[in-house]
């Protein structure tokens, strides 16, 4: 655990090998436990069901098959639900980036009472217990009748993924540099026009970090989609394939392609923007 | 701006003077819509509980007033008791262990080496599943047929039944699995933290004689203790409200404080006003964890500049 410090200090060649020896290895042990999963499953989503039953050694020697990619792809049930998903986090990324980026742009930038307050709350409410408002939000929902439907899973996720985009966004705004507005304000343009006209085209990078974000938060939200949701059509893949194993009969192949379907895009887009999501995902835990 | 002096100021307190400054009254409107959203959807409903809490309410209509006869129902609920139990060992077991493994891992990697880059990607893989996929994943690894683990510890005799049988086995897996997931987003936070205390410091406390382990004790730890608390907050309510993960991955069977509403509202829909009663037990008893990190452990809360 010290080896933060160690490898500075002088301790001879040969103990300064050994220790980044050793340091290599628990690297390559770290990456190794933490995409495990990934790719067993993976493994398992590639093999024919009879091999698949016979015993885990067989899942990794056997020939590699597509049929389970076939039988995902084939069934009306999961393209619907991808979809499903697709459109309800997307809307819920819209909402909570055109009301999240006002609300962040006045915290970071603007001059007002209770700031500090307004933001506790704001954070206290995504690391609030969802599950204690599903009675209520059911009888509200049914009242208006919006009991499955997109609005019953948009509405509740707009509300927990909300605080993360602000929180994200103001610390992205507080790194703009100030300069700019002020010249713009000089040059007579409102509070509005500054924020439209000089802060969004600058944050973009920030903003599009922050709407990755908020579209895998709300594309994982599982509660609220399997208390509203009672009709399949409306079902997105995280209530879909914790049911595969069930309905297809333990078809556990179509369930691990199903798995690996859902979970490589959102990698794929983790990884290509790791930097400024680690950034953003760090500011502010850091800063606050 | 010039107008809101003299006597004007006097009679209208904060509100006026707020309000009469145009930058101040711009940033009041345009935080008032996420405001307004978030207390409308979170706010109310949590009220709204407390009072289904109170009554003999069903999901169809509301009932009449029953004091605390819901919440004695629910104290006298094995399946509550049940819950509790084991949300409070998960809690527990898994932001210890995701804490001192994700402060090693911290430690570790504060310091510029080659392949930075793929121990970046490594932690955040685990973090972009969904949980209920990394649970659909690990049930299928735990499977007594297929499952490459429950083959594994079998074959060594770690397990003398299958993993997804066994409640105790299921609550073990739960808590490994949330370690897997999160400890390398604990890791970050830290290292995050970590990277915010200047190196000098070291290296003066070096000049002074002060070995690793003093360093450790009276310069990280100090240093690190604001960002500390921040993560196992934020990783305590995490894992107090665990619901996906315990009904996915262990199929139904094992009960957490959230299931049990779940099943009491959404399932069962007899236990209805116990379900509301358990909702606002755990609403308060969230509360009380937020509370106590913040008065007994002095976490800072102000975020002002």
């Amino acid at each position: 655990m010290a080896s933060a410090t160690a490898t500075t200090t002088k301790g001879g060649a040969g103990r300064g090998a050994l220790n980044s020896a050793l340091f290599y290895v628990f690297l390559v042990l770290f990456v190794l436990v933490s995409l495990f999963p990934l790719l067993w499953v993976f493994r398992m989503s590639i093999v024919t069901k009879s091999n698949l039953l016979t015993s885990p050694a067989v899942t990794l020697t056997a020939p590699p098959v597509a049929t389970s990619y076939g039988t995902v792809f084939g069934n009306p049930d999961f393209i619907q639900a991808l979809q499903n998903s697709v459109i309800v986090a997307g809307v819920t990324t819209v909402i909570c980036l055109f009301f999240g980026s006002i609300c962040a742009y006045a915290i970071a930038r603007l001059r007002f009472r209770f700031k500090g307050s307004i933001m506790t709350i704001i954070l206290a409410i995504s690391f609030f217990p969802a599950v204690a408002i599903i009675a209520p939000l059911f009888i509200q929902f049914s009242a208006v009748g919006i009991i499955n439907t997109y609005w019953a899973m948009i509405i509740p996720d707009v509300v927990f993924a909300l605080p993360l985009t602000i929180w994200i966004l103001v610390a992205f705004f507080r790194e703009l540099p100030r300069d700019l507005e002020e010249a713009a304000k000089v040059d007579g343009a409102t509070t509005i026009q500054a924020f439209r006209k000089v802060i969004v085209p600058l944050a973009a990078p920030g903003v599009f970090t922050t709407a990755i974000l908020t579209f895998i938060h709300a594309w994982n939200e599982f509660l609220f989609a399997n208390t509203f949701i009672f009709d399949a059509a409306h079902y997105p893949v995280t209530v879909v394939i914790p049911n595969f194993a069930t309905t297809y009969t333990t078809d556990y192949g179509a369930q691990a392609a199903g798995a690996v379907i859902v979970t490589v895009p959102l990698i794929i887009l983790v990884l290509i923007f790791q930097r400024r999501i680690v950034s953003g995902l760090t500011a502010g835990a850091v800063k606050g | 701006m010039t107008s809101a002096t003299g006597q004007k100021k006097r009679r209208g307190g904060w509100i006026k003077e707020e309000f009469g400054n145009a930058e101040r009254r711009t940033a009041y409107y345009m935080i008032l819509p996420a405001l307004l959203i978030i207390l409308a959807i979170a706010f109310f409903p949590i009220m709204y509980s407390v009072l289904l809490s109170v009554t003999s309410s069903t999901i169809t209509g509301f009932g009449s007033f029953v004091g605390a006869e819901n919440y004695i129902e629910m104290f006298q609920n094995e399946d509550f008791w049940e819950g509790l139990k084991n949300t409070l060992i998960f809690t527990v077991v898994s932001v210890t262990i995701e804490f001192i493994i994700g402060l090693g891992i911290a430690l570790a990697i504060n310091r510029a080496f080659r392949g930075r880059g793929l121990v970046r990607a490594a932690v955040l893989v685990p973090w972009a599943f969904p949980t209920v996929i990394s649970a659909v994943m690990w049930r299928l690894m735990f499977q007594d047929q297929i499952g490459v683990i429950n083959e594994v510890a079998n074959g060594i005799g770690l397990i003398s039944e299958p993993i997804l049988s066994d409640t105790t086995l299921l609550l073990l897996g739960a808590i490994f699995v949330d370690v897997w997931k999160t400890t390398p987003f604990m890791a970050l936070l830290l290292l995050a933290g970590l990277q915010t205390i200047p190196g000098d410091i070291y290296e003066a406390a070096r000049v002074d004689g002060a070995n690793v382990m003093q360093r450790f004790f009276r310069i990280t730890m100090p240093m690190l203790k604001g960002t500390i608390l921040v993560a196992l907050l934020f990783r305590t309510l995490d894992a107090y409200r665990v619901y996906d993960l315990f009904w996915v991955m262990s199929g139904q069977q094992l009960e957490s404080l959230s299931t049990f509403v779940f099943k009491s509202v959404r399932v069962s829909q007899l236990l209805f006003a116990q379900g509301n009663a358990a909702s606002v037990f755990i609403f308060v008893t969230a509360f009380l964890i937020a509370l106590i990190f913040i008065k007994v452990f002095g976490m800072q809360t102000g975020t002002e500049e």
